[in-house]
């Protein structure tokens, strides 16, 4: 089974509508905004523990959140903001949740990135990473048996690859032919661990092994990574099975914002620089006329009013520190998340649950 | 009231949650054609079909990790370990993703995982574990373990019926050694002790195979009024039950076939120490497997097992106190 590069934007074009291309970059703009604005909190304080972002990858999720429906269900990982803002987290609740504060996702029992909108359709990340697309392997276990036209969608990073919860879920989706994409974030490094020392193929091959097609994309064009999801989700809810999407990417910053990231050739940073995912959807529009100073605009008055909220929320009551370790009563059900793309709008693809219970 | 053995009775909590409860699926190595390696799901691809039999690869982070995915969109998986000691596999999965699942984000993970467990027939280091203690150690995972065939029936039952990941810790020497009266159609076992006989002079707190290990060794105590306790939920714990038993007995003996570090007894005993102190007349006496791995042959594995012999001496060593 061939694995193919999709060229930039190739086919994308015909399934996005102007008012979709700036979605797409209205989401990465927010990502890029939020994250600025918690590393500020971050270095005043007022963000506890350490401080991951995905400043230079925010293409990779919104492109390929952008293609799933709202009865589809995610495991967003920690490098992936825009998948949160595309499902329809507020932005006071971003930062809510980086401040520990009792209005984040998770009311201060984690931190950063670490959440999932439950209401949303999206399970919360663990730090071992891979794990999660285990989870997204059952959930598309569970459509394929209900017969239900719904996937699942996980993101994770090269690191992942080397554990073995990678292999048994490639492995599993592939011999139930489920409806799941796994997208890699290959951003080159695993913290300080550069491709060379984790894997020797090139790891979108692997996809043939487990008997499924593997895509390569450019991750840093928001439209082509929304184009191999709305192709993958496709081929997921045809019957034909997983689609790993490996997103070629770049960690722009280190690891967490301890990290100087000297291990880095700074020629290699410099050239990614080049390469920004905002820039490139940025000047696409600005081509189609789009007036994206006033985008910007609008997008800098959403974040400082979600940053004046969140300041004000109130931290959580450690009265309560203790509940919640079981579910006591009746189990709240993932809910079906927001769709963008003006594709739900109009095809029968889109269709919401009224949740999993 | 219809008489099985101790495994028919999960045969039949399984069977009638999978004819009752179109959102139940059971999943694991080698149970729907094969029928298990002890053949708890003889028969069931027959009747349900192998979607919801699943043979699954050979797995066991993938099993538990797939099934969290199923349980969180709807389905009620229960997962066979086809040892429980192959659930250190799938450890993280349990332990890091559906255990804290409810806590970090309020998303329930009804998942059951049944462990057939424990010693007592050569099964070498890698198939005679009872590792219930690892779990109890781990927020938001519940731990049951039955020792009549009621219970194991009734305790599934309410496994299944449960919001959160249950650990169903089967013992393997019980399977087809202990039958009983149980009830007919579904019902569910609270997550309770029960009293199995009652006495004044001293209690003999156990779970699991170990139950039965009680009751014998207190037969031959016949000067002595000894009660027994079967735990039968260790997570969560009947902290009331013990405490109850410790007031009426004032003697305890806290038998345990896992290793005995930090084991459930240990935290029988913690909790008596805690909150019993003053009801005691004498120092809690725990018997426990040596923290050696389970060894193979005969002469080696049951000088590690509690045994009746071992329970009885402890007891009467305690009643001269």
């Amino acid at each position: 089974m061939a694995t193919h590069m999709v060229e930039p934007a190739a086919g994308a074009v015909e399934h996005l509508k102007l008012e979709d291309r700036i979605w797409l970059l209205r989401a990465m703009l927010l990502m890029r905004g939020l994250e600025e604005r918690a590393m500020t909190l971050y270095r005043q304080g007022k963000v506890p523990g350490s401080f991951y972002d995905g400043f230079g990858q925010e293409a990779v999720s919104a492109g390929a959140a952008f293609a799933m429906a709202p009865q589809d269900r995610l495991c967003i990982l920690h490098r992936d903001l825009a998948a949160h803002i595309i499902r329809g987290v507020t932005p006071a609740r971003i930062l809510g949740q980086y401040m520990g504060r009792a209005t984040g996702i998770t009311r201060g029992r984690d931190g950063n990135v670490h959440f999932g909108a439950r209401e949303l359709g999206c399970v919360g990340m663990v730090s071992m990473l891979p794990d999660m697309m285990l989870v997204a392997t059952g959930m598309a276990m569970a459509f394929k048996l209900r017969g239900e036209p719904r996937c699942a969608l996980t993101w994770f990073g090269d690191g992942s690859t080397s554990r073995g919860d990678f292999h048994e879920a490639m492995n599993w989706a592939g011999v139930q032919k489920l409806p799941v994409v796994f997208v890699l974030e290959n951003n080159q490094y695993a913290y300080s661990t550069p491709l060379d020392k984790q894997f020797a193929v090139d790891p979108v091959e692997r996809a043939a092994a487990y008997g499924f097609v593997g895509v390569k994309v450019d991750g840093n064009d928001a439209e082509a990574m929304f184009e191999a999801a709305r192709s993958a989700r496709q081929r997921a809810l045809a019957g034909d099975g997983p689609t790993l999407i490996e997103a070629v990417t770049m960690r722009m910053h280190g690891h967490a914002a301890h990290d100087d990231m000297k291990y880095v050739p700074k020629e290699q940073v410099e050239e990614w620089r080049k390469r920004d995912p905002i820039d490139l959807q940025e000047s696409r529009l600005r081509d189609l006329g789009v007036d994206v100073d006033a985008l910007r605009a609008e997008v800098t008055a959403e974040i400082d009013a979600a940053a004046a909220e969140a300041l004000e929320a109130p931290m959580p009551d450690p009265a309560n520190v203790t509940a919640d370790v079981f579910c006591e009563g009746v189990a709240e059900p993932l809910g079906d998340g927001v769709a963008r793309w003006s594709g739900f709008l109009s095809t029968a693809a889109s269709g919401t649950t009224g949740g999993d219970a | 009231m219809p008489t099985m053995t101790y495994l028919q009775a999960i045969s039949s909590a399984l069977r009638d949650e999978l004819r009752a409860d179109e959102r139940v699926l059971v999943m694991g190595e080698d149970i729907g054609v094969f029928g298990g390696a002890f053949k708890v799901t003889d028969g069931f691809v027959d009747e349900f079909g192998s979607d919801r039999v699943m043979d699954t690869p050979l797995a066991e982070s993938a099993i538990i990790g797939c099934a969290i995915g199923a349980a969180v969109v709807g389905l009620r998986p229960v997962c066979e370990m086809q040892f429980s000691d192959f659930i250190s596999c799938g450890f993280d999965q349990l332990v890091n993703v559906a255990g804290k699942m409810h806590y970090r984000q309020g998303l329930a993970v009804p998942l059951v995982v049944r462990l057939p467990s424990g010693g007592g027939f050569s099964g070498g280091p890698f198939h005679s574990q009872n590792p219930e203690a690892w779990f109890m150690h781990a927020p938001g995972i519940k731990v049951v373990a039955p020792s009549t065939a009621a219970d194991a029936k009734g305790l599934l039952h309410a496994a299944i019926h449960d919001p959160n990941p249950v650990c169903f810790m089967e013992h393997k020497h019980l399977y087809r050694r202990v039958k009983g009266e149980v009830p007919a159609g579904i019902y569910e076992t609270p997550f309770t002790a029960r009293v199995v006989q009652e006495g004044t002079d001293l209690v003999v707190i156990a779970y699991g195979a170990m139950v039965d290990v009680a009751v014998e060794a207190a037969s031959g105590l016949d000067d002595a009024s000894i009660e027994v306790l079967d735990l039968r939920s260790l997570v969560p714990l009947d902290e009331d039950a013990i405490l109850a038993s410790v007031a009426r007995c004032s003697k305890v003996v806290i038998v345990d076939e896992a290793n005995a570090t930090c084991a459930a007894g240990a935290q029988v005993a913690a909790l008596i120490a805690e909150k019993g102190f003053e009801d005691l007349d004498g120092p809690v006496v725990r018997v426990a497997t040596p923290d050696v791995p389970i060894p193979f042959s005969p002469p080696l594995e049951q000088a590690v097992l509690p045994n009746v012999e071992r329970v009885r001496e402890a007891c009467r060593e305690l009643l001269a106190y």
